[in-house]
């Protein structure tokens, strides 16, 4: 099933072209990777997806399934400085996940705390459930943000660099624990430039060029000219050693 | 020490509050405090500290045309200058823009301040060092209050504390990260807009307070008290409430007993309540650390 299709996209800012010709189809259970160098165009198709800009040419279908699931994609944003010194804890930041969801009501519903709980047990993150988010470590933030992230989604997530600034041992644990999420059902859009990790996961590669994009999937990427350039030729790993 | 303060016997301050003025001033500063210090939480966190400041240089200068222009009660065009300029920086604050936030505050805040002056200058005014002083510093504005200021700071004050109350889930959602909120589907524009016109309410009646240049005072201190020892969102925010409503509320007592000028006499109770939970907050720290 076709969650969201999109059609020769030019993406930018004020008329001024960062990437042209984008066109890609994301499915139920996909698992789909945006790499290219930095300053292609990849946060800017980040922010086109969400709905934050306008894309300058070209279109963005969200699928019937996509609509009845509320239409909304769960995101997982690159920290801001401002959330380092946030005084909230685990539980407020989750929760705040549902604001889309709960109009104009003040409060949250016994159901909502209830799915609440339940995410932040699925992420291991409920004994942290009164703790500060800014005393945690780099990986319990991110899975601090991820349950929020679920908690906005029925079925999309779209990860930005979620393994920046972690270190090697955490970073598999989060590339496991995506990879879990993908597996239970929960289709994946990840923006990485670890092209050799990315590899191992994804279904599907679209790389995003200046002026233009490749998109298809991870198997002929691997074969493809800009794969082997990028992923270091034929030494691309078999699979990810967690 | 005594008569230069005119410290007064218990029983001359106590019979203080037989006037309505004392009422009025106590009435008045509560919700103030309360007010100004929800606002405050949010302000600080999205590093808009000096909004407080800028804008209360805006409605100083508006506040000048109204005097110049004889008002009799200023708030009706303080109030919408205010609001227009509360928006018009947030919006600038938060996008791309050629102006930078911080950048289009102080140029607003400083214009504002020195174009407000040389309308009280022009207006030869004879009493232009009073009028100003009032305007700036708030001195004794609080305690000359008229009922009809009385009823519209409790209106204002009931509507931006139910604002608060209904929309706080939103507010913590948007101050934390404002593109999650965006992206999945909250209308941020609106809260923003919503927030803006809040923060211009509490501005002009913190004016009444404690004069245009202290405001900053009351917004950032209380939030930053709450900040040093608190660790949750809704912590920080009852916190920030409570210590902003016991500092003015010594303040306002204090400077009737002492006959110091109000609003400066509110800002050292906060300055020295921000000493004490900086304190603790490292005593609190170490603590965790030994443990």
């Amino acid at each position: 099933m076709e969650l969201l299709k999109c059609n020769d996209l030019s993406l930018g800012y004020e008329g001024k072209s960062v990437a042209e010709h984008i066109s890609f189809t994301v499915s139920e259970g996909d698992y789909l990777c945006i790499v290219g160098e930095n300053g292609s165009g990849k946060s800017t198709l980040v922010k086109t997806l969400l709905g934050l800009q306008p894309p300058l040419a070209g279109s963005i279908e969200k699928s019937e399934t996509l609509k009845k699931a509320g239409g909304v994609i769960g995101y997982l944003p690159q920290q801001t400085p401002v959330q380092r010194d946030f005084p909230a804890t685990v539980e407020e930041i989750v929760c705040s996940g549902f604001l889309a969801r709960s109009g104009l009501r003040p409060f949250y519903t016994r159901a909502e705390k209830q799915l609440a709980a339940e995410k932040m047990e699925r992420l291991g993150i409920t004994h942290l459930k009164k703790r500060c988010y800014r005393e945690l470590s780099g990986g319990q933030q991110q899975r601090v943000l991820l349950a929020r992230a679920l908690l906005a989604t029925g079925n999309l997530l779209l990860l930005d660099e979620p393994v920046a600034g972690l270190d090697p041992k955490v970073t598999s644990e989060m590339y496991e624990l995506i990879r879990a999420l993908n597996r239970e059902g929960i289709t994946i859009i990840m923006v990485s430039h670890d092209i050799a990790a990315v590899l191992a996961f994804a279904t599907h590669i679209l790389h995003v060029l200046h002026g233009s994009a490749w998109y298809g999937t991870a198997q002929a990427y691997r074969e493809s000219d800009i794969g082997k350039t990028f992923a270091g030729g034929e030494q691309w790993p078999t699979s990810y050693q967690l | 020490m005594a008569n230069i303060l005119s410290i007064m016997s218990f029983t001359d301050f106590a019979s203080f509050f037989v006037y309505d003025f004392v009422w009025y001033a106590i009435v008045v500063g509560v919700l103030i405090a309360l007010c100004s210090s929800l606002l405050g939480v949010t302000l600080v966190l999205k590093r808009f500290s000096f909004i407080g400041d800028g804008l209360s240089h805006v409605a100083f200068g508006a506040m000048a045309v109204a005097a110049v222009a004889g008002l009799t009660n200023e708030t009706w065009i303080v109030l919408p200058v205010t609001v227009v300029a509360a928006v018009l920086l947030l919006r600038t604050g938060g996008r791309k823009s050629k102006l930078n936030g911080d950048a289009s505050l102080a140029l607003i805040s400083v214009s504002a301040l020195a174009l407000g002056y040389l309308i009280y200058y022009f207006s030869g005014s004879s009493n232009m060092a009073g009028d100003v002083c009032t305007s700036l510093f708030g001195t004794t504005k609080i305690l000359s209050l008229t009922q009809v200021d009385v009823w519209l700071c409790i209106a204002l004050s009931v509507l931006v504390i139910l604002l608060y109350l209904i929309f706080y889930n939103k507010i913590f959602g948007i101050t934390f990260d404002e593109t999650f909120a965006r992206a999945t589907g909250v209308k941020t524009e609106v809260y923003n807009l919503i927030i803006a016109v809040v923060i211009a309410l509490v501005i002009v009646l913190a004016m009444n307070l404690v004069g245009s240049l202290l405001i900053s005072a009351l917004v950032i201190f209380p939030a930053l008290c709450a900040m040093r020892v608190f660790k949750s969102f809704k912590r920080v925010v009852i916190c920030s409430a409570a210590v902003s409503v016991v500092c003015t509320l010594a303040g306002i007592l204090l400077s009737i007993w002492l006959s110091t000028p109000v609003g400066c006499t509110v800002v050292a109770i906060d300055l020295l309540a921000f000493i004490g939970f900086y304190i603790a907050g490292l005593v609190l720290r170490k603590g965790k650390a030994k443990n």
